[in-house]
């Protein structure tokens, strides 16, 4: 695999096998936009089928939702400068910069447990309503991509401590804020689709 | 290379400022102003997909030259948006053209209440 090393670039570029690693990513996430399309389209074609659970409009709380979003945008953008550093060749500055951006998955879980408990509370459950499913169904896939993320990221910090960066750490490392960019560009759609559509009709 | 030893990462702030006016944009359009229903939701989405084009070129390097294995990587999302598009759209039109249960009940009784108020004169 070693055959055609560069000696310049992106060091998670220098490989063949770090080049068709994140071009396997890519497709991955082609069909994750795939998964999340079921999803949403349930969603939408159940859009209103509440049932005599709550409506959206009377649970969703733009204040809480707003801070959820900043905080997965703040988080995506600490995840683009770790990036950074990691191309500066800082490891230091990527850990940093990685940590702080699980701090604020983690922020937006904790706020995300807190909304479910909720809505819970107030009558509206997985089980109460066509609605309801689809919609815990949809924000939970999302939730449990962060999660996995989180652990992901844990993992990964652990193993740049021990070795470093190499080839291989840094194509982990870069794929992981794929992965983490993506769970972002899925959430605008939620926020969009879900939260604000679900706010005004 | 040079753009990836700069110090400051201009790229990634443009992107955030950016992320956080069209969010707070869409915000603005969904609950402060005065447009139709129809109207808001055309915008929001449009702005939703704008912050999702910031994300994929300004963030994930998506049109970035070193993957030199001949495949830009766009081309995977391009496909899986317009699938996922397909999927949404399709669906939404299969389950409600026609039958739309959201209005219909509504619609019936208005239909059924302007009948009546004609029979009455």
């Amino acid at each position: 695999m070693s055959s055609h090393e560069l000696k310049s670039g992106p060091l998670e570029y220098r490989t063949e096998q770090g080049q068709m690693n994140i071009l396997g990513f890519w497709i991955f996430l082609g069909a994750e936009i795939v998964l999340f399309a079921t999803l949403f389209a349930t969603y939408a074609v159940l859009f209103g089928r509440t049932a005599d659970a709550p409506l959206p409009g009377e649970l969703f709380e733009p204040g809480i939702v707003l801070i959820m979003t900043f905080m997965l945008l703040t988080s995506s953008f600490t995840c683009g400068i770790a990036i950074h550093e990691m191309r500066r060749g800082s490891v230091k500055g990527l850990t940093t910069w990685l940590i702080i951006t699980l701090l604020l998955g983690l922020g937006f879980l904790g706020f995300e447990i807190y909304e479910f408990i909720h809505y819970a509370h107030e009558g509206a459950t997985l089980q109460s309503s066509a609605f309801w499913s689809s919609f815990f169904v949809l924000a939970g896939t999302h939730g449990l991509h962060v999660t996995l993320g989180i652990g992901w990221a844990i993992l990964l910090l652990l193993q740049l401590a021990k070795r470093g960066l190499t080839p291989v750490t840094s194509r982990k490392v870069f794929i992981i804020s794929l992965y983490w960019h993506f769970l972002d560009v899925v959430w605008i759609f939620i926020f969009t689709s879900v939260y604000l559509i679900g706010m005004v009709v | 290379m040079a753009e990836h030893t700069k110090r400051i990462p201009v790229q990634h702030i443009v992107g955030f400022v950016l992320s956080i006016a069209l969010t707070l944009l869409a915000v603005w359009a969904a609950l402060g102003s005065n447009l139709s229903t129809t109207w808001i939701i055309v915008s929001i989405m449009v702005l939703a997909v704008i912050q999702a084009g910031i994300q994929l070129f300004m963030f994930m390097h998506m049109t970035e030259s070193e993957s030199r294995s001949g495949h830009v990587p766009w081309n995977m999302m391009f496909h899986g948006f317009v699938l996922a598009a397909i999927v949404v759209a399709g669906s939404l039109f299969t389950m409600s053209f026609g039958h739309d249960h959201n209005g219909g009940e509504h619609h019936q009784q208005e239909q059924l209440e302007q009948h009546e108020q004609h029979s009455g004169h």
